[in-house]
């Protein structure tokens, strides 16, 4: 224990020492578990960065290092960015939680922001986005958008943050369409476009006539293109590419107004540790273009819906509301709390199939 | 749960578009490894055939050209294996290993400017009169015309390895090459040309991914693909219309499995996933009886020594 | 025309200058590369060879160079004593993987008994969760014939949905709020593979690492079983003669090296890395393949190869956050580097002159 408080020692005097040289500049990291070029996830974290530089331009420097694998290579290379002077460094990917804890007890005087996490330090803020906030835009214009009543998701893994969505989108499905239903598939894979091509195409054959995809890639619109009465929408990025139809609208992860804001209390010196968990309202989850193949007064509720959470007068979970096993959730007008949330791991009355475990 | 949800036709139709990368990248290691080579960087030409593929159609905006031109980068990228087991005489294993490496970094460079770019699309054959047969037509003749060059490619290497004096001289050398060179074969030149050949197959079933399959480009898209083509062969126990078969098989259960999912079925996803490697591992088993499937040169080195 | 003539003996000078040469020509190349990327060239080459080593941080990054070359010498000199006797283990990948679940799983199920025989027991099942996953290609083959290179390959792939699996439901973390991946052990103490002396980068696999490298050296050089596995690999009809029963050293050779790369597996997710998560495995077991040959399959060979991969990738990552460098443009390097190692190694096996006319 006293060598780590040596070690510590020592690397805070030269924290120290570089941040005197660099005081002009805030260096701000940047650590990605994908490519940049990845389409998705890690691409819409780098125009967050990119954002940064243009807010602030001369004022910041930034930094990155892309395909970090999660574990002692992640806490590497937050390592190195913090050795290296930087007095920000956000870590992007769920399994970077542990490393940026250790990390951060290395160097007090370096602010770290993991994201979608729920470990904090003194030093180590977590943040995340209410994606599920859009899964309910979605969710209201599916169900008025189909047809045949069935409506095919695709998820990565089971894990709550991916349930949560399947659950908010469902619940405005169903509001709009009593009939809905939903079929999910689980592709197992963070990123494989050739099997959510597959995902997609079989959701199709099997009646489905829209497409909500937890995965990045644009496989799906293509498929659902491919086989042209399907609705779809965009996932981390805008897909624009693929409206106004099949893709009728989206959720865009829009990282910039967040990290320009933690940027700038870096520099004024008011960033305090914080668990931010930001949707529609703060501008962290972006709803795309919906386009004209939305009828006009689906689009206006769509809308409206939008507007109301935006204000913050509507919560996507709100009661009455109940489990898939019949048990009571939420009472009536009662809305769920940010750790039930957080660990879901449960589906809404009504979603048939069990989640994998 | 309703399996009556699984229209098979349909099933069968996209699990043969699901297949077709799968055979391109197999039948081209089949024919290298016929010659008694072994290249495991079939990922690497395949991404990089991939991004070739992509980036000429995009520019030219025809598919076909993007076509042309995977081969001829998967083709390229196997030089690199050429100049490394045929004319420095490397380890194939080492070699192979590396080729995927510097294939999966190098097709990223080159489609840095791709990312979110829509490829020009090829459209689906419908043979007239044909393609409206029930079941029949769906399944085998509205597709694209990629997914019938994979067939004819099968059929061409089946052919020429079975009954022309290429394929036997071919055979000859993966089996012994030294008996082969003795008797005057161009050892080094035929193994050249099978390299070549199935970099240029495999740039194609990369091509396939990410024009026909999926379309798009991004990093790394091929994931894994080429791995399962080299599971393939093996499992093919190196016969071309097996491999078509084992495409169809490999292909078929993350259909199956996806298919079974969205029907309400509760399946244990990953000891499915498994399946295909376990099969092949009992296939090659029972194989292992056979000693004449294996060619018997595979993978060690060739110098003559004059 | 020029031809290769083959050696007598490998020559010794080339064998040493080799590597040099070797890293001079990815130099060259890489140079080329990154000035076609727009950065200055020396500064890219000097960031990841020499920042890791002598730069202003090397307090830093020395240990992480034992840190991220561990794992690799270690499974490393299992494979090479196997690919020496022409047995060919590929599947080091999968052995890591299922070295990480049983030892991970061992030092789970004690969760939360605090007792010193918990890391003891961890290291033997890791070591036995690869022996095991490596006998199953060792068994087909000492029984049916069936290859082993397909059969070990095939086997990671079983390995890595195995992997899955247990990060998603029998080592999943139950105070994990449902998040995929098993408990920390760095944060359970009994089964916690820690520094042993804080900021060394020295940890148990560090040690076996290079006890695995006198071992090998020794039992290549003075052990009769050594002189077998020579033997075999180069003469294998010699080796006949001299008695040597292929069945039990197939067995041994594929059992020694799964059990070392289920140790790297074991010690990596018990230190550095601390949990079991869907993505655990980064490739260690194929760059192994690589590190075993650029070591020329000699233990002490593989001790620098393995110091000269982490190198790359330690000073990749540098290089990229410093110098912005994509990624893909180190993996290219990388490659490169590999490409040249390899190819240059034939002029220790062969001479290269130019053939007279009338070559027979």
């Amino acid at each position: 224990m006293k060598f780590k408080s040596l070690l510590t020692t020592a690397a805070i005097a030269l924290g120290l020492a570089t941040g005197a040289v660099a005081q002009d500049k805030t260096k701000v990291g940047f650590v990605y578990v994908g490519p940049v070029g990845d389409g998705g996830w890690t691409y819409e974290h780098n125009k967050g960065r990119l954002a940064v530089e243009d807010h602030f331009g001369d004022k910041v420097e930034t930094v990155f290092v892309e395909s970090v694998p999660e574990g002692p290579d992640a806490e590497r290379v937050m390592t190195q960015m913090a050795l290296e002077g930087a007095d920000l460094i956000f870590t992007t990917s769920f399994g970077y939680m542990d490393p940026t804890i250790n990390v951060a007890q290395k160097f007090p005087n370096v602010k770290f922001e993991h994201a979608t996490g729920y470990k904090t330090a003194d030093n180590v803020s977590v943040y995340s986005a209410r994606f599920y906030e859009g899964r309910a835009v979605q969710g209201h214009i599916a169900g008025n958008m189909t047809k045949s009543n069935i409506i095919g998701y695709i998820g990565s893994y089971p894990i709550p943050e991916v349930i949560r969505g399947i659950n908010s989108a469902y619940i405005h499905a169903k509001k709009v369409n009593p009939d809905v239903e939903f079929k999910i598939v689980w592709a197992y894979t963070w990123f494989d476009p050739a099997k959510e091509a597959d995902a997609a195409t079989v959701l199709i054959e099997q009646g489905a006539d829209v497409i909500l995809q937890h995965t990045d890639s644009t496989a799906p619109q293509a498929a659902a293109q491919e086989a042209g009465n399907v609705v779809t929408f965009g996932q981390a990025s805008d897909m624009s590419e693929y409206a106004p139809f099949p893709r009728v609208s989206s959720i865009i992860d829009d990282w910039a107004p967040y990290y320009i804001a933690r940027t700038q209390a870096v520099m004024d010196g008011t960033w305090e540790s914080a668990n931010t968990w930001d949707g529609i309202r703060e501008g962290m989850v972006a709803i795309g273009e919906i386009t004209e193949a939305v009828p006009a007064d689906v689009k206006e509720e769509a809308l409206a819906l939008k507007a109301a959470m935006a204000a913050g007068e509507y919560h996507p979970f709100t009661g009455p509301l109940k489990k898939q096993d019949g048990s009571d959730w939420l009472a009536e007008g009662e809305t769920a709390d940010d750790g039930t949330l957080a660990g879901m791991n449960f589906y809404v009355e009504g979603l048939e199939g069990e989640i994998p475990q | 749960m309703d399996l009556g949800e699984i229209n098979p036709v349909l099933l069968v139709a996209s699990l043969m578009v699901a297949a077709t990368p799968l055979l391109l990248a197999a039948i081209g290691e089949l024919v290298v490894e016929k010659a008694g080579v072994l290249n495991l960087g079939v990922e690497g030409m395949m991404i990089v055939g991939a991004i070739s593929g992509f980036a000429i159609s995009v520019e030219t905006g025809s598919p076909w050209l993007g076509f042309v031109a995977a081969a001829i980068g998967g083709a390229v990228l196997s030089l690199l294996f050429v100049l490394l087991t045929q004319v420095a005489l490397a380890n194939q294993v080492a070699s192979g290993l590396a080729l995927t490496l510097f294939g999966l970094g190098f097709s990223a460079l080159m489609g840095q400017s791709y990312v979110g770019v829509k490829p020009p699309s090829m459209g689906d054959i419908h043979i007239p009169v044909l393609s409206d047969i029930p079941v029949i037509g769906p399944i085998l003749f509205q597709h694209d015309p990629i997914l019938y060059v994979g067939i004819a490619l099968t059929a061409a290497v089946w052919a020429t390895l079975k009954y022309t004096r290429v394929g036997l001289i071919l055979r000859a050398v993966g089996e012994n090459h030294d008996a082969a060179h003795a008797l005057g074969y161009k050892v080094i030149k035929i193994r050249v040309m099978a390299i070549l050949f199935g970099g240029a197959c495999a740039g194609l079933g990369g091509a396939y991914i990410s024009l026909i399959r999926v379309p798009q480009w991004t990093e790394g898209m091929t994931a894994g693909v080429g791995w399962i083509a080299l599971a393939l062969v093996v499992f093919a126990s190196w016969k071309p219309w097996r491999a078509l078969l084992g495409a169809y098989l490999f292909g078929g259960i993350t259909v199956l499995q996806l298919n079974l999912q969205a029907a309400g079925v509760a399946i244990p996803v990953e000891y499915l996933a498994m399946s295909p490697y376990i099969i092949t591992i009992l296939v090659l088993v029972i194989l292992s009886a056979d000693k004449s499937s294996a060619p018997a040169a595979l993978g060690r080195i060739f110098h003559a020594s004059h | 025309m020029i031809v290769l003539e083959k050696r007598p003996q490998p020559s010794k000078a080339w064998s040493y200058a080799t590597p040099l040469v070797a890293v001079l020509a990815t130099m060259v190349f890489g140079g080329v590369l990154f000035t076609i990327l727009g950065k200055n060239p020396i500064e890219a080459i000097g960031t990841i060879f020499w920042e890791p080593l002598f730069g202003e941080f090397a307090f830093y990054y020395r240990p992480q160079l034992l840190v991220k070359g561990a794992p690799l010498v270690l499974i490393a000199i299992g494979l090479s004593l196997g690919f020496r006797a022409g047995i060919w283990n590929i599947g080091a990948e999968g052995q890591y993987i299922m070295g990480a679940i049983f030892g991970a799983g061992a030092g789970l199920a004690f969760y939360p008994l605090d007792a010193f025989y918990i890391f003891p027991i961890m290291v033997i099942s890791g070591a036995f969760g690869g022996w095991l996953w490596a006998m199953i290609p060792a068994f087909l083959k000492v029984r049916f014939g069936t290859n082993e290179i397909l059969v070990s390959l095939m086997l990671v792939y079983v390995a890595e949905q195995m992997l899955a699996s247990v990060s998603l439901g029998l080592l999943k973390n139950p105070e994990g709020f449902g998040f995929p991946g098993s408990r920390n052990l760095q944060q359970y103490d009994s089964a916690h593979n820690a520094e042993l002396i804080a900021g060394s980068g020295m940890h148990w696999g560090v040690v076996t690492a290079l006890i695995a490298v006198i071992f090998a050296y020794v039992l290549l050089n003075r052990h009769m079983l050594g002189f077998h596995i020579r033997l075999t690999g180069e003469a294998p009809r010699a080796a006949k003669f001299a008695g040597v029963n292929p069945a039990r050293l197939i067995l041994f050779c594929l059992g020694l090296s799964g059990a070392l790369a289920g140790l790297a597996g074991m010690f990596e997710v018990s230190g550095p890395s601390g949990v079991v998560s869907i993505d655990f495995n980064v490739g260690y077991g194929f760059t192994a393949i690589i590190v075993a040959f650029l070591g020329r399959l000699h233990p002490v060979g593989i001790l620098l190869a393995g110091g000269l991969m982490a190198l790359t990738y330690i000073g990749g990552e540098i290089a990229q956050s410093k110098l912005g460098l994509p990624a893909a443009a180190i993996q290219v390097f990388q490659g490169m580097l590999l490409f040249f190692l390899l190819a240059f190694d034939l002029l220790t096996n062969y001479r290269i002159r130019a053939a007279r006319s009338e070559v027979a």
